[in-house]
């Protein structure tokens, strides 16, 4: 007899595992179809509630009724806090929009406006453009109708940059979305389902190993997973123009990251599936683990728009990380050994998750 | 027939918190013999079964499958075996093609799944999924993967409750024809017309004890010696007879009859 065989006993759950998910229409809509939806949407929308963040510079005259009024719009998030440097280099970055600069003259107008605008924000560079030129033109106007500008002019440059879009923002949001999805549902349910029917029971009449089953089933969600990436990343590329920095490196580094993240999620499954006592409850028990992140983690709008009381939340949860570090990858052009902080808080997460599945899960 | 013992349990204990539902179980199942498993719900006898099937421990006693220990050589005892458990379900998704791989691969064989299937008159159902048969070809692709691994023993625990009187007798041949091409089969069942039809032993368990273990006919004899009389005489046939002659004659699965037990 023929020594029994743990890799191809392992292959043959993956295997039988990976034409299930195939064959069930829930895990290929929540996974793909809605990610894809999203992203379709919100590439044609645009930034719409997003607000503009402008660095204030920080020699500016502020005894000015422009700067007052300013200072009131609600979509402009004028940043006193950061140092000339850094302001100059969030710009570059795109993650500033513009830098504003208000000079007070000694002749007319009485206050000049120098704004830089970047390449990597035209979408909101344009936006506060025409808001600030509508503002100056009441002030204008409203001293004198005819005449040259008297109050204040408008000065502007605009640095040279990677442009960003909002699909480079909503598309990393969207496949940290997908892959919480697969690990969460897909492993609850499965491990679930399969200890309801017997069929786990049946397996352990076979000489297959526990491990073989566990491994099989990671193995089978990490390649859908993963197939769903590629799918995501190409459509997002090639249809809406998602910016890849360094290309084919670029999307290794993603799906290397994709992989970790959906490692980490998977232990949730395995959480819940050992929680739950049928297959009614394993959605609400999934949803408490999914839903403050799909709302809280910057899959649809930067985490910087939340309140501050709601900012240390955002800043626990996995997702945010996973977010943080594929934007990163992605729109920066970094790799994994640039995005350690956010690793190691997954990595803890991972470590955390995985010893609360041992005690949680059941075989039977 | 050989007596040679394939399956040896002996004082056989399982306790759960609180009660015992094995208690002290002996009895040998030889090699190429159809060993039945008797007694009321509750009795023992699934446990008993699924401890020799090396999916659950026991409390103490010894039990040897083929020469294999259940306690240190479970692994051995697994590949030898063939298990259709009750009320198992199947991998979702997958038809009966996909869950004879599936199956292979966990037993570590390569197999020609329409040979599988051809033994169980299921080839007709190759590309269905398991929740689309009916309840008869269930049971007989249940069995069907049982016999994956080429098993020297196949267990069944109660492979015929819930199915029509043409299902049964067409899963009691192909039991049958597995027991003539040399596996030994060990079942339980609640029905006596099918331990008497099949069996060529049985063990009557009742509160976790062996009351006794003969060959139907000597059982039987037994009684009617110890002076026992039916009350009423029964007619030369029953509903049963009728129903199989009203309905058609079983044909032997082998080959790939399938049709007179969809229901």
């Amino acid at each position: 007899m023929k020594p029994y065989n743990n890799l191809r006993a392992t292959l043959a759950i993956t295997k039988a595992s990976l034409r299930s998910i195939f064959r069930s229409p829930s895990a290929v809509v929540f996974s793909l179809l809605f990610p894809l939806i999203f992203i379709v949407i919100f590439a044609n929308i645009g930034g719409g509630a997003v607000s503009i963040d402008a660095g204030l510079a920080k020699n500016a005259d502020t005894l000015n009724p422009i700067y007052q009024v300013l200072k009131n719009y609600n979509v402009i998030n004028l940043r006193k806090d950061l140092p000339a440097s850094d302001m100059q280099k969030n710009l570059n970055k795109g993650s500033l929009d513009a830098i504003i600069n208000i000079r007070r003259n000694n002749g007319l107008p009485a206050y000049t406006l120098d704004v830089t605008f970047t390449a990597a924000s035209q979408e909101k560079g344009n936006m506060l453009r025409s808001m600030l030129k509508s503002l100056l033109y009441q002030f204008n106007t409203q001293a004198d109708p005819n005449a040259q500008p008297k109050v204040a002019e408008l000065k502007e440059t605009t640095v040279k940059g990677r442009e960003s879009k909002y699909i480079d923002f909503i598309l990393p949001g969207q496949l940290g979305f997908s892959l919480l999805n697969i690990g969460v549902f897909g492993t609850a349910f499965v491990f679930l389902s399969l200890r309801q029917t017997l069929v786990i029971k049946r397996f352990f009449a076979t000489p297959v190993k526990k491990y073989s089953i566990i491994l099989g089933e990671m193995l089978a969600r990490v390649a859908f997973a993963l197939l769903g990436a590629i799918i995501i990343i190409n459509i997002g590329h090639y249809a809406f123009g998602f910016t890849l920095v360094n290309g084919m490196a670029t999307v290794l580094n993603m799906l290397l990251l994709a992989f970790i993240g959906l490692v980490v999620f998977m232990g949730f499954g395995f959480i819940i599936s050992g929680l739950a006592r049928n297959e009614t409850s394993v959605p609400p028990l999934s949803n408490i683990i999914t839903l403050p992140q799909f709302l809280l983690s910057g899959t649809f709008f930067s985490t910087a728009a939340f309140p501050k009381w709601l900012q240390p939340v955002s800043n626990i949860l996995p997702l945010t990380h996973l977010n943080n570090a594929m934007r990163k990858i992605a729109f920066e052009g970094a790799g994994l050994a640039d995005v350690t902080h956010q690793l190691l808080i997954l990595l803890l997460w991972g470590i955390i998750v995985y010893a609360i599945a041992i005690k949680t899960f059941k075989w039977e | 027939m050989a007596t040679q013992p394939i399956i040896t349990v002996k004082n056989l204990v399982k306790q759960y918190a609180g009660f015992t539902a094995v208690q002290g179980i002996s009895f040998d199942v030889y090699e190429g013999e159809i060993f039945g498993l008797l007694g009321p719900n509750g009795a023992g006898k699934t446990t008993t079964l699924e401890i020799i099937e090396t999916l659950r421990t026991k409390t103490s006693g010894e039990v040897m499958v083929d020469g294999f220990s259940v306690d240190q050589q479970a692994d051995e005892i697994k590949q030898r075996i063939g298990v259709q458990l009750q009320a198992a379900g199947y991998y979702p998704g997958l038809n009966l093609i996909e869950l004879l791989n599936l199956f292979a691969g966990l037993y570590g064989v390569r197999i020609n799944p329409m040979e599988v299937l051809q033994k169980v008159a299921l080839t007709d159902k190759a590309k269905t999924q398991y929740k689309n048969l009916s309840g008869g070809q269930k049971q007989r692709f249940s069995i069907a993967t049982t016999l994956i691994n080429n098993p020297r023993i196949i267990f069944l625990d109660e492979p015929t409750t819930g199915l029509d009187p043409q299902a049964r007798r067409n899963l009691w041949q192909l039991i049958r024809d597995i027991r003539n091409a040399g596996t030994t089969v060990m079942l339980t069942t609640h029905y006596m017309d099918e331990a008497e039809e099949l069996c060529d032993r049985v063990a009557f368990v009742d509160g976790g004890r062996v009351i006794g273990i003969n060959t139907p006919d000597n059982f039987i004899d037994e009684l009617v010696a110890r002076g026992f009389e039916r009350p009423k005489q029964v007619k030369q046939a029953n509903l049963e007879d009728v129903f199989i002659n009203l309905t058609k004659a079983p044909q032997p699965p082998k080959g790939g009859a399938t049709t007179q037990d969809a229901h």
